[in-house]
């Protein structure tokens, strides 16, 4: 039966082990992902301290020029986007997350034109995200609403209702998860198959396909993320807002 | 014409699970095209609230797209993980 040998097999999208090791007889891998996630971090790490010392370095009274304007308009508009979902009052708490998750997942998204296998392309990256999120949610649930606001949110319609009340709140972080991590694998899986496929005549035009699956997807995705996160942290706050 | 195993059966079979797994790409796909098509005749009633309109019918295009990614989700683990035929 080996003669027919499918025309997929050396499609290759797949995480890939590069190192083992043992923590208390468990086997452990250092993957791809783990490499792709510290590329990106140290992309962003240098990113940070250049414009930390140009903006030391820039006068108060002088017109800002180059990347530090270009900073200035990225924050600005950070901001804009962060106080027009959750109001004036609670985005200071909040600007700070919103842009640290959304400067990750955007380069970790477009990492892809870099060569490497994109970090969100891995469960266990967009996982950890949404658990940060689910916590986050609660926490400010508990701070605003207080106990008495938390149980009468879970017995909304009727009593009766609450279990289903927990199980939808427990979803959230899975739908939020499984939406970044699906739509990245794809765009992902469509390219190792063009690239494997059609291997031959991919000279030029996957170009506008990055062009898509990468930039336009990926910060499609980013957007969105950030937005569920912050529409659902708005409405754990309350009506207080 | 050899006999075809019962690992052989079983990986047609996956693939022709992941076909009708990604039929669920019919929903999403109806549903994004009725929320840009009512975002177009809301930014033709009101064109100054063009960027609010975006960026709402984004969000919900993508709450949408949910439902056809699991599908997604499934024919890719049927065709490359293949966790039935092990």
């Amino acid at each position: 039966m080996g003669s027919y040998t499918l025309a997929a097999t050396n499609v290759d999208f797949m995480i890939h082990g590069l190192f083992q090791y043992e923590v208390f007889g468990q086997k452990l891998w250092i993957t791809t992902t783990h490499v792709s996630v510290l590329i990106v971090m140290l992309i962003l790490l240098i990113f940070g301290l250049v414009v930390k010392i140009k903006v030391s370095k820039v006068r108060p009274e002088d017109n800002p020029t180059g990347l530090v304007s270009a900073c200035e308009i990225l924050v600005e508009k950070l901001d804009d986007m962060v106080i027009s979902s959750m109001g004036e009052k609670h985005y200071r708490k909040f600007v700070n997350y919103i842009g640290t998750i959304f400067a990750f997942i955007l380069l970790s998204n477009i990492s892809g034109l870099l060569g490497l296998r994109p970090p969100t392309a891995d469960y266990g990256v967009t996982f950890p995200l949404a658990i940060i999120t689910f916590c986050l949610i609660h926490f400010n649930q508990f701070k605003y609403q207080k106990v008495k606001g938390v149980i009468a949110g879970l017995c909304d319609p009727w009593p009766i209702w609450a279990p289903i009340n927990i199980i939808s709140d427990f979803a959230v972080p899975v739908s939020l998860s499984l939406r970044l991590f699906a739509n990245v694998l794809s765009g992902t899986a469509i390219m190792a198959l063009i690239y494997a496929l059609l291997s031959k005549f991919a000279i030029i035009w996957p170009a506008a396909l990055h062009f898509y699956f990468d930039l336009f997807s990926g910060a499609i995705q980013t957007y969105v993320f950030c937005m569920l996160t912050m529409t659902y942290i708005t409405s754990a706050i309350g009506e207080e807002n | 014409m050899n006999q075809v195993t019962g690992v052989e059966l079983i990986k047609a079979c996956s693939a022709i699970g992941a076909g009708l797994a990604v039929i669920a790409g019919i929903g999403p796909g109806v549903g994004q095209g009725i929320a840009a098509g009512f975002a177009a005749s809301a930014v033709g009633r009101n064109p100054g609230a063009q960027g609010a309109i975006r960026s709402t019918m984004l969000l919900g295009q993508a709450v949408a797209e949910t439902t056809g990614l699991y599908g997604l989700l499934v024919a890719i683990l049927l065709m490359f993980v293949q966790p039935l035929a092990r």
